[in-house]
């Protein structure tokens, strides 16, 4: 168990941008329009936003970045740590973040990496910049998540096409001496590293003509090796075995109880499995937001998303307590307490290109 | 754990089954879409009101109503 504390870190902003096409699964005709509507039902995703080929997530983290900076009114010179988290970088070779430290104009003197997480990624990549911040490495952060998931997705695959959106968020993150420490409880499981995987195109298995094959998988699944493959139900018993008792770890670590979290901020995986969690938890539905109706499953960048488009009332103007709680591919899985105060928070942007 | 129970509880979870018309030695298949939706649902299903967990090949394993119950009740006993 890895329960720790993140001192004198202050959400100072979260930003969210969407690519400007929308896929409504009413149209998706691959399968029949009964099974879409058990489907869309199930899953809760009517409708997401998929990237053309050549826009990048990185270009949309990006436009989150520049709305926030300039809603915030910071000077890039004074940011001095970028970290982005995605599974869907620009290059094989090199990392994402230098690019955008370079497109966003912050100084030489930034530190700037990528890391390869998912769903998790953003309960990981708070962990990351505040631990890095109270190191003395930076005063104020950008913390910047998401994925391109839809492209490298198999339209034939119907366990797979209906549930990922794309997106790409900026988090504006401040050291603030005293302010209330994040709580982390963060978790790994890698035996289960196949039940999300694209196989091909990583140095284990090389891109070979091979790679591009079309294969039957199942009924209604076909796929080659460089689409993702996703195993739901291993997903999900993952899932309804391993998220319930991290998020009641971390509370009872903490003597708290769900009644002191005003949100409860999930990764939005899919409907039934989210309800589900919710339901083993006895949380009541008005402290847990959805986004995936109108933007499915975007990745690490599901949890700000949701936050932006759901409760950005509510973390505007006053103080909250959230939980966040991500899981999913690798597998690995998190969940932090923060204490939030006067968040920016810019209305969802759309990414025209 | 009671078998009519744990039948009009399915017959509440799942949209396509009207109350009362399940039986203990239907086939799956034969009673409504046995597909991998409906599949997650029981998963889901079971998860909440009895606390198991059910993998995939043992979902494909079962072919009737009891299937399923003696499968759940076997978990429920052995937790």
């Amino acid at each position: 168990m890895s329960i720790f504390q993140v001192p004198n870190i202050n959400v100072a902003g979260i930003s969210a941008c969407v690519p400007e096409k929308i896929f409504n699964n009413q149209d998706y005709d691959w399968i029949s329009e009964k099974e879409r509507e058990v489907l869309i039902k199930t899953i809760g995703v009517s409708k997401k936003h998929h990237a053309d080929k050549g826009l990048t997530t990185s270009d949309l983290c990006y436009a989150s970045a520049e709305r926030l900076l300039n809603e915030l009114e910071w000077e890039r010179s004074d940011i001095d740590l970028l970290v982005f988290v995605s599974q869907s970088r620009d290059y094989i070779i090199p990392a994402t973040a230098g690019l955008l430290q370079d497109k966003l104009g912050l100084s030489k003197s930034c530190i700037a990496f990528d890391v390869s997480l998912g769903c998790s990624g953003y309960v990981y990549g708070l962990s990351i910049v505040g631990s890095l911040m109270n190191n003395g490495a930076a005063k104020k952060a950008l913390l910047l998540t998401g994925d391109i998931s839809t492209l490298n997705t198999s339209y034939k695959d119907k366990s797979a096409y209906p549930i990922f959106g794309d997106a790409g968020t900026a988090t504006a993150l401040e050291f603030k001496n005293g302010h209330s420490p994040m709580i982390f409880n963060l978790q790994t499981d890698g035996n289960g590293y196949d039940a999300i995987i694209i196989p091909d195109g990583g140095i284990r298995n090389f891109v070979e003509v091979e790679s591009l094959n079309y294969k039957k998988i199942s009924e209604g699944i076909y796929r080659n090796n460089l689409n993702i493959i996703l195993d739901g139900v291993k997903v999900f018993n993952f899932s309804l075995r391993e998220v319930k008792p991290n998020v009641l770890a971390l509370l009872q670590n903490e003597d708290m109880d769900i009644m002191d979290i005003d949100y409860f901020v999930f990764h939005q995986a899919n409907k039934l499995m989210n309800e589900t969690i919710r339901k083993q938890l006895k949380i009541s539905p008005e402290k847990v937001p959805y986004s995936l109706n109108d933007y499915g499953n975007t990745s690490s960048a599901s949890i700000p998303l949701t936050i932006v488009a759901e409760i950005s009332n509510m973390v505007k103007n006053s103080s909250k307590t959230l939980l966040l709680s991500g899981f999913g591919v690798g597998l690995s899985w998190g969940s932090v307490i923060v204490e939030t105060e006067n968040v920016t928070c810019p209305p969802i942007l759309i990414y025209k290109g | 754990m009671n078998i009519n129970d744990f039948i009009s509880r399915i017959e509440e979870e799942f949209d396509d089954i009207k109350p009362s018309t399940l039986e203990p030695d239907d086939i799956l298949k034969e009673k409504f879409t046995w597909d991998s939706i409906n599949a997650l649902i029981f998963l889901a299903h079971v998860n909440v009101e009895y606390d198991v967990e059910i993998t995939a090949d043992e979902l494909i394993e079962s072919k009737t109503v009891r299937d399923l119950f003696n499968l759940v009740e076997s978990k429920v006993e052995t937790k």
